[in-house]
């Protein structure tokens, strides 16, 4: 093995797949079998670097040659950088000598366009299909489905992946056409209807038949830029809603645009990441997903943008007084839900606990409810409560005063175009 | 108040709480270790660890716990937390002193500590999982170091030999001074005398070929994929304190 281009080659193409921001590992439930290599199931974060961001699987592209020129993307045709490709035995010893050294849960794997869609899907499912068939490996492989790939390598991709995505890159087909003018929104949803109506069928399979093989037991997940283009955040999470709805994808990620390539169709190059905007959209994502929101109570056409200074939860309560203050020892789950300041494992843990005793200040603190936020908003065994007749500005304002916020106040509010 | 002295098993902590039922005592303090005179304004009680009343107490816990919930009490005292003995002790009594099952009554302050307790322990659980480094000896078997926060080797077996059937490894917890090994069939329980193994030399020459290639091309991965201008170092240092890096390839 030649270590020196072998390192170079990795510099240069884990640098190019680095703003592919899924790096999850979880949802899949492929055991180890045989006497073989890993198994997958609830991932697990290997490391951190020091943006703070997980380190689960060695993510790669196959190479960084491509024939498309996206506005935004490093790899674009006319960018002058260098240009790398690994070979498909390259990216299994990798994968195996990593892995076995516990610092990855498995691979994900993506790529350049070099010649066509097809050529390069090819390419990707032949690396997965030597890590299972030759390996034995049964850890995590997360394929990247190239738009405008033929179903046959599809099929082949869910059979030895464990996850499939395609990345929308823009949150509207409008946004797509202005960065991405190679590239075709029908290209990139065909694959997902397929992949969508495959795991349908091969689940049902599953059940008739144990032995039946796996497909895409992680599902899929795609990815948008946002602050690339002007979209507002109800268009974003409109269209996010609508994938998940309908392509039943197990995660849409928000991916904030890194200014790396100068173009006047995008941001400068010395805007900011808007992190704080992505932090508020993940949040927005999780409400719809796990707390029973739906999406138009967090954005509509009164209130298209986010509010950056506050998580949507609160701002969804400010806007909604009427609904409060709602009893911690009556109320039903789905309303504690709603109360800013209680989580998933909170609100689980107040609904077990109450049937034991009513429950006070002191009890929900230790349970892990954020009294700070939560106090406006509940009720419980206690005479103290709030009593002044309090607007929704009024508390965000109390809120604000007495939070540090991790993020530094008033950055920019939504993009700033050139 | 009574002191009362165990020798930190679970036995030895079930036996106290016989102890504490058979002679009516109300106010205890449970403390792991030797027999010390020195406690001058207090009772003091050495338990001698006994599996007739120990078995005797765990029925009846059997009886008013679910397996889940015993099973965590037993995770809560095997992590050796310090001074933890009397939420654990607590949460016992509270078990026993009530009829129906208590084990979510979040509301009583010691089901709520052994469910923080388990909270901190299943977290260091995880994180081990994660930070586990195996480096490839010559003689093909993957050794690892770690410094637990608690005890919690015992808790990793199933998940590294689930994973790792292929190869011969080894966890080693330095702070406690034993280890696991797998064999390619068998996990054992093993102890290494480091006198030896710590002379600088014989650690370098003990890895395999290609392993410092591959800790390179690892520490490699790791400095390209970060991205310069989302630099987050305090989300950084929550996710791997600091105390956990002498044992990360990547941050040596």
């Amino acid at each position: 093995m030649d270590a020196e281009r072998i390192t170079e080659k990795l510099n240069i193409l884990a640098d190019a797949a680095k703003y592919d921001v899924s790096c999850a590992s979880s949802g899949s439930k492929r055991k180890n079998e045989n006497k073989g290599l890993g198994n997958a199931s609830n991932g697990i974060c290997h490391s951190y670097t020091e943006d703070g961001r997980c380190v689960s699987l060695l993510k790669i592209l196959l190479t960084n040659h491509c024939i498309f020129d996206c506005a935004y993307c490093v790899s674009r045709k006319n960018n002058d950088i260098k240009r790398a490709a690994f070979t498909v035995q390259e990216v299994v010893d990798l994968t195996i000598n990593f892995y076995r050294r516990n610092y990855i849960e498995g691979l994900f794997l993506s790529s350049g366009i070099f010649k066509d869609a097809d050529y390069t899907m090819e390419r990707l499912v032949r690396v997965a299909k030597k890590l299972r068939t030759e390996h034995n490996f049964n850890g995590y492989i997360h394929l990247k489905s190239i738009p405008g790939a033929s179903d046959e390598l599809m099929r082949e991709a869910g059979l030895y992946a464990d996850r499939l995505s395609v990345n929308l890159e823009m949150p509207t087909e409008a946004g797509l056409k202005l960065l991405a003018p190679d590239k075709n929104r029908q290209d990139m949803i065909n694959p997902m209807s397929f992949l969508k109506k495959e795991i349908i069928q091969r689940t049902e399979e599953k059940k008739l038949f144990k032995n039946a093989p796996m497909f895409a037991p992680a599902g899929q997940s795609t990815q948008v830029i946002i602050g690339a283009t002007p979209e507002s955040d109800q268009q974003v999470l409109q269209s996010a809603n609508y994938f998940y709805k309908n392509f039943n994808l197990k995660r849409v990620y928000y991916s904030g645009y890194v200014p790396v390539l100068i173009d006047k169709r995008l941001p400068a190059l010395n805007t900011a990441v808007p992190m704080v905007r992505e932090n508020r959209l993940y949040q927005a994502d999780w409400l719809m997903r796990f707390y029973g929101f739906h999406v138009n109570e967090i954005v509509n056409q009164q209130q298209p943008l986010l509010d950056l200074d506050i998580d949507p939860k609160l701002g969804w309560a400010i806007r909604n007084m009427q609904a409060f203050p709602v009893d911690i020892n009556k109320a039903d789950l789905q309303m504690i839900l709603r109360v800013p300041g209680i989580g998933l494992l909170s609100a689980q843990k107040i609904v077990s606990a109450r049937k034991f005793a009513k429950l006070s200040w002191e009890q929900l603190k230790k349970i892990g409810v954020a009294i700070n936020r939560a106090r406006y908003f509940i009720i419980c065994k206690s005479n103290e409560f709030e009593r002044r007749d309090l607007t929704g500005n009024n508390i965000k304002q109390f809120i604000l005063a007495e939070s540090k916020s991790k993020y530094i106040k008033n950055t920019q509010t939504q993009l700033n175009l050139f | 108040m009574y002191s009362l002295i165990y020798d930190g098993t679970f036995e030895g902590l079930l036996t106290a709480v016989f102890e504490i039922y058979d002679r009516k005592l109300l106010h205890v303090k449970l403390i792991k270790g030797e027999w010390r005179s020195s406690a001058l304004f207090e009772e003091v009680l050495q338990i001698i660890t006994d599996e007739n009343r120990a078995n005797r107490v765990l029925k009846g816990l059997c009886k008013k716990l679910s397996a889940a919930g015993l099973q965590r009490l037993y995770i809560a005292h095997m992590a050796e937390m310090a001074n933890e003995e009397s939420a654990i002790v607590g949460f016992i009594r509270y078990v026993f002193d009530t009829d129906q099952n208590v084990e979510e009554d979040y509301g009583n302050k010691y089901v709520m500590r052994i469910s923080e307790i388990i909270k901190m322990v299943r977290r260091e659980k995880h994180r081990m999982e994660a930070f586990v480094r195996f480096q490839k000896l010559k003689d093909e078997t993957f050794y690892s170091a770690v410094e637990p926060d608690f005890n919690v080797l015992p808790l990793l077996i199933r998940h590294f030999k689930n994973r790792y059937t292929d190869q011969k490894w080894i966890i080693y917890d330095i702070k406690r001074g034993y280890g696991l090994y797998y064999d390619l069939h068998d996990i054992q329980y093993i102890s290494l005398d480091f006198s030896e193994v710590n002379n600088p030399t014989n650690v370098i020459t003990a890895f395999s070929d290609d392993e410092s290639i591959y800790q390179h091309l690892w520490k490699n991965y790791f400095t390209s994929v970060n991205i310069v201008s989302r630099k987050n170092t305090r989300l950084h240092l929550r996710h791997i304190p600091k105390r956990y890096w002498k044992h990360l390839t990547e941050k040596i």
